[in-house]
């Protein structure tokens, strides 16, 4: 799964995995709005990112390989608008969307495989963002993998009685909806119950975080490096 | 410590939303280092009881522990006294590491984060967990995580026990384990479970449930005969 490998990077041990996580999250946000707000037709400048984007996946002892083909999980979904833009003849565009993508992803890869998530989740926090959207986040990423695992057998047990093989299509494609709506009510129960345990165990509305943030001189000297490249390279310096 | 007794209930009542009477006028006592275990068919009403006593529901009738009332101003400190232990430990272990959900309840109880963790980790070596520390929950086996869920339990340092079916999902020597576990565990205990095994190797009393009130209060294997309840006639929940 996904999310397990990029836990286990995200527990390495490097540089970039040392920084506070609001370093990491600002220079990121700001690389995002860099690569979004980059010219079609700037062939250069792509590149620049994308080897400062290699430069931290090499300091992080990240494997490029394994991070590159991760990216192309977004591929799919701007190959479609990319091919539309193809059809319309903007050539330059389509490229500059299928680039702008990979390289994001790449970016949002880099961010979440050199930071465990729990300090992701605290950097966020402290940030401003929303303490009830971290909540959420946080809730989302644990039971993503217990609602995955039931979905599977929910497969699994549809299969071994050969639902969906020799049935009519319209059977076959009610089966995995009424699925849905099961998965959806025993994730509901599962929300209350879940509640229910945080209160047993005294929960007061917020989640502390267990090792507090520490913003340091070499986190801001990182973050003020990384950004002037970024910029340097957005306005073409 | 509290004096006697431990728990007390008079004439409990409670009624789900849509009219089901579950609980129909429950008395309960519960001395100091007694463990009981609670018998009866599912949906009788176990585990409905077992979260009144520590404020999750609220019925009609009185619920006192260490003689505080359980009423809105007394949940946090009655949460303290009142480990439970819920059925599924998925829904008890929602921290993205083993460390942070152990040290949830003192870190929700407002314990600074260093004295936190300096508990949970001593609660984990008490269940045998101590290596487990940085794991993530989803990654344990379910012997693991219903150890993990029970550190989590201990940390607030507990004055009674209450574990909802403890043996679902384990196999025999995961029982065994646990058995072992609960053993050398000072507090008083209520368990429920159809696990007569369990019942028979840590309470000396048991109570029987059916349709929402104790009909019978006594010695464990009494109980056992006198309502058939061997292994052969109980059922997995």
């Amino acid at each position: 799964m996904h999310h397990v490998v990029l836990e286990q990077w995200s527990r390495r041990a490097s540089r970039v995995h040392a920084l506070d996580p609001r370093a990491k999250l600002v220079v990121t946000l700001l690389l995002l709005i860099a690569i979004a707000t980059s010219p079609a037709l700037g062939g250069a400048q792509f590149a620049a990112y994308a080897g400062l984007l290699a430069a931290v996946v090499l300091a992080a002892g990240l494997p490029p390989g394994g991070v590159a083909l991760r990216a192309g999980i977004v591929l799919p979904f701007a190959g479609a608008l990319a091919v539309m833009n193809w059809l319309a003849g903007d050539v330059a565009r389509s490229v500059a969307i299928l680039l702008k993508s990979y390289l994001s992803v790449f970016a949002a890869l880099v961010l979440v495989g050199t930071t465990p998530v729990a300090r992701l989740f605290a950097g966020l926090e402290r940030l401003g963002a929303p303490r009830s959207l971290v909540l959420v986040l946080q809730f989302l990423y644990r039971y993503l993998f217990v609602i995955s695992e039931q979905a599977q057998h929910m497969r699994l047990a549809a299969q071994s009685r050969g639902a969906l093989e020799r049935a009519p299509r319209r059977t076959r494609l009610r089966a995995p909806a009424s699925a849905v709506a099961v998965l959806f009510a025993r994730s509901y129960r599962r929300a209350e119950a879940v509640y229910q345990a945080m209160l047993a165990r005294g929960f007061a509305g917020h989640v502390e975080p267990v090792a507090p943030l520490r913003l340091a001189g070499k986190d801001l000297l990182a973050a003020g490096a990384a950004s002037g490249a970024i910029l340097a390279i957005r306005l073409g310096l | 410590m509290c004096g006697e007794p431990l728990i007390e209930v008079v004439n409990l009542r409670f009624r789900y939303e849509d009219g089901t009477a579950a609980l129909d006028g429950v008395d309960f006592r519960l001395s100091a280092s007694e463990t009981v275990a609670l018998l009866g068919p599912n949906g009788s009403g176990k585990t409905t009881f077992l979260l009144h006593l520590n404020g999750l529901l609220q019925g009609e009738g009185e619920v006192r522990v260490c003689g505080l009332k359980v009423e809105k101003q007394n949940l946090a400190a009655i949460r303290r006294k009142v480990g439970l232990l819920f059925q599924d430990p998925d829904e008890q272990l929602f921290m993205p590491s083993v460390l942070e959900d152990v040290a949830f309840g003192p870190l929700s109880a407002g314990v600074p984060p260093e004295e936190a963790l300096r508990r949970a980790r001593q609660a984990l070596a008490q269940v045998g967990m101590a290596e487990a520390c940085d794991r993530a929950p989803y990654h344990l086996s379910a012997g693991e995580k219903r150890r993990v869920a029970l550190a989590g339990v201990l940390v607030a340092e507990p004055e009674v026990l209450i574990l909802d079916e403890p043996t679902t999902y384990l196999d025999p020597p995961g029982q065994r384990d646990l058995v072992a576990l609960l053993r050398r565990l000072p507090q008083a205990k209520i368990i429920a479970t159809h696990d007569v095994n369990l019942a028979r190797a840590l309470a000396q009393r048991a109570v029987f449930f059916e349709r929402g009130r104790i009909v019978s209060d006594g010695p464990v294997e009494e109980l056992i005969e006198r309502f058939g309840w061997d292994t052969s006639a109980a059922s997995g929940s």
